[in-house]
């Protein structure tokens, strides 16, 4: 039973990252510290914060673009080398190429991958239902949306079978329409292919609306601030007062951190006229 | 598999980007209403005849030109050195200029000294030309190569360095060889700025033309034309010869246009 909890397991320990600075004391700016973090086989882990904590940079360093960091990161007890096709992506800009369709966008995840080109085709004809795209399998991307193109995104991310997919602000550059619209879509997403996701985002209606954990990251230097489990049913919904409930305690965390510290039991219902209206997520960066 | 209804916003397919119809033709204001000044001032004898003939004259001269062949003889003479020397010229740019764009080191040891080549004036190459290669179509055909490598190699090597870091980082997610980025990723993503290089290099070919066959005199072609009107006063001909010039050189532009819209679209710069 250990080994099966063991497998497809992230882990991350102590792990830290510093930029050289001119500005900062001593010639570092220290962007993340001490981050500890498990992310057990199959869940949805949310990290959620505002800009400049060092949760893009978290993702990046998971992913394998950037391999000087302190501390270890872990992938089924062995350490990360590099990018490799275990760990998918999908970036905020969806990075498609602009000369590929739709469908040879998709295929990029597998360029590399060991599979025989009909299987290849396979895979990738499997992926354009998976985010119901029919039909514009030989569109290019200024053919189509914003939305459209994230989710070719997530197609691509998700086509060689990652053990873990990172989605590092997915729908952040999308209007709220479309935004929740595709948080829906993931969600059934990962509730159909069971994959380990990663998802970081300064969107907190987002993080607990996907997460089956929420992590609280807080700035200079970015760290973790608190884990908030979200024990709702999937698919959930927003109108629900427990997933309101949770959303605001989350959400408590950003509008006065000076004065509380991590552990602090927050009050249920915090003063309504800074919250946003129902179903309009809160934006804490802009 | 569950399909979702996309709405009519997701399916905002762009359309094509073209001006209206009325609007193309008040470009042709200004000219014809030149024309029509030029007309009235050789009507009127506001000027010596002989410094600026009647628009009627150059039409007679050129309809003279075409029928007795001598138009074609020359356009083509012209236009096969134009071509040749495009060719070789652009076929050397993209070669340089891919070299100085994917391999830095060969940048560090090559880019300055291109560089600093690239500062000499086309025409100062006239005499160093003319001495080692003569008046005749070599000559030409290699002065011509030279206006046609410069904007190939600067916007070749300027496209493949600027490749978006985001794109290449997409590369590296997927594992993709040094091979398969520089051939899948950087070089697609340099067709608009190559393109460039080649539709300047085009234009340039067409001035370098009319420069070379003036200043390499020798053989026939539009710019010997035009020597041969100025030698013996006649201004008809000169004149002539510079529509030709500029339609030609216009029709270049125009395809050239043509192609690299479709080129921006298809390789993703709007």
């Amino acid at each position: 039973m250990t080994e099966t909890t063991v497998a497809n397991e992230l882990d991350l320990r102590g792990v830290g990252k510093r930029y050289a600075s001119t500005q900062a004391g001593g010639g570092t700016l220290q962007v993340l510290q001490d981050i500890d973090l498990h992310v057990p086989s199959g869940q949805f882990i949310s990290i959620v914060g505002a800009s400049g904590c060092g949760k893009s940079t978290l993702l990046r360093l998971i992913l394998g673009l950037d391999a000087q960091y302190e501390g270890r990161i872990l992938l089924d007890g062995a350490p990360i080398t590099g990018t490799g096709r275990e760990r998918g992506i999908v970036f905020q800009d969806h990075r498609l190429f602009p000369w590929l369709t739709v469908a040879q966008n998709i295929a990029v995840g597998l360029r590399n991958a060991p599979f025989t080109e009909a299987r290849k085709r396979e895979l990738v004809a499997e992926h354009v239902a998976l985010v119901g795209l029919e039909g514009f399998e030989q569109a290019f991307p200024h053919q189509i949306s914003g939305g459209m193109a994230q989710r070719v995104a997530i197609a691509r991310g998700l086509v060689n079978r990652p053990r873990v997919l990172l989605l590092d602000e997915p729908f952040g550059a999308l209007d709220a329409l479309t935004r929740s619209r595709l948080q829906g879509e993931l969600q059934r997403i990962w509730q159909k292919e069971r994959i380990t996701m990663l998802l970081v985002t300064h969107d907190v209606e987002e993080a607990v609306f996907l997460g089956d954990q929420v992590v609280v990251m807080q700035p200079h230097p970015g760290r973790i601030r608190r884990t908030v489990a979200v024990d709702l049913p999937h698919p959930r919904n927003r109108s629900d007062p427990a997933f309101i409930r949770l959303r605001d305690d989350v959400l408590s965390d950003f509008l006065d951190p000076a004065e509380r510290g991590p552990s602090e039991v927050l009050p249920a219902v915090p003063a309504p006229a800074i919250f946003p209206a129902p179903g309009r997520p809160l934006q804490l960066a802009w | 598999m569950a399909s979702i209804p996309l709405d009519a916003a997701e399916l905002a397919i762009s359309a094509p980007l073209r001006p209206r119809g009325g609007r193309r033709w008040r470009g042709l204001v200004l000219p014809l209403a030149a024309v029509a000044l030029w007309w009235l001032a050789s009507r009127l004898g506001w000027v010596n005849s002989a410094l600026l003939v009647s628009p009627i004259q150059v039409l007679d001269t050129g309809r003279e030109l075409v029928g007795n062949g001598r138009l074609w003889l020359a356009l083509r003479a012209s236009l096969a050195r134009e071509l040749t020397g495009f060719g070789i010229g652009t076929a050397a740019g993209l070669v340089l200029g891919a070299l100085l764009g994917l391999w830095p080191r060969f940048n560090r040891l090559a880019g300055p000294s291109f560089n600093t080549f690239k500062q000499i004036s086309l025409f100062a190459w006239i005499p160093l030309i003319s001495v080692w290669f003569g008046l005749g179509d070599v000559a030409k055909v290699v002065f011509l190569s030279l206006a046609a490598l410069v904007p190939v190699v600067v916007n070749t090597c300027d496209g493949i360095r600027s490749t978006p870091p985001a794109l290449l980082e997409v590369a590296r997610v997927y594992g993709y060889t040094r091979w398969q980025t520089a051939t899948e990723v950087v070089l697609p993503a340099a067709i608009p700025a190559i393109f460039t290089g080649v539709y300047l290099a085009l234009i340039y070919s067409w001035l370098a033309t009319i420069g070379a066959e003036y200043l390499l005199v020798s053989g026939r072609g539009v710019g010997n034309l035009l020597i041969e009107g100025s030698e013996h006063f006649q201004m008809d001909l000169v004149l002539f010869g510079m529509a030709v010039i500029g339609t030609v050189g216009w029709l270049m532009n125009a395809c050239a246009r043509l192609l690299e819209r479709r080129l921006a679209r298809r390789f993703g710069r709007p």
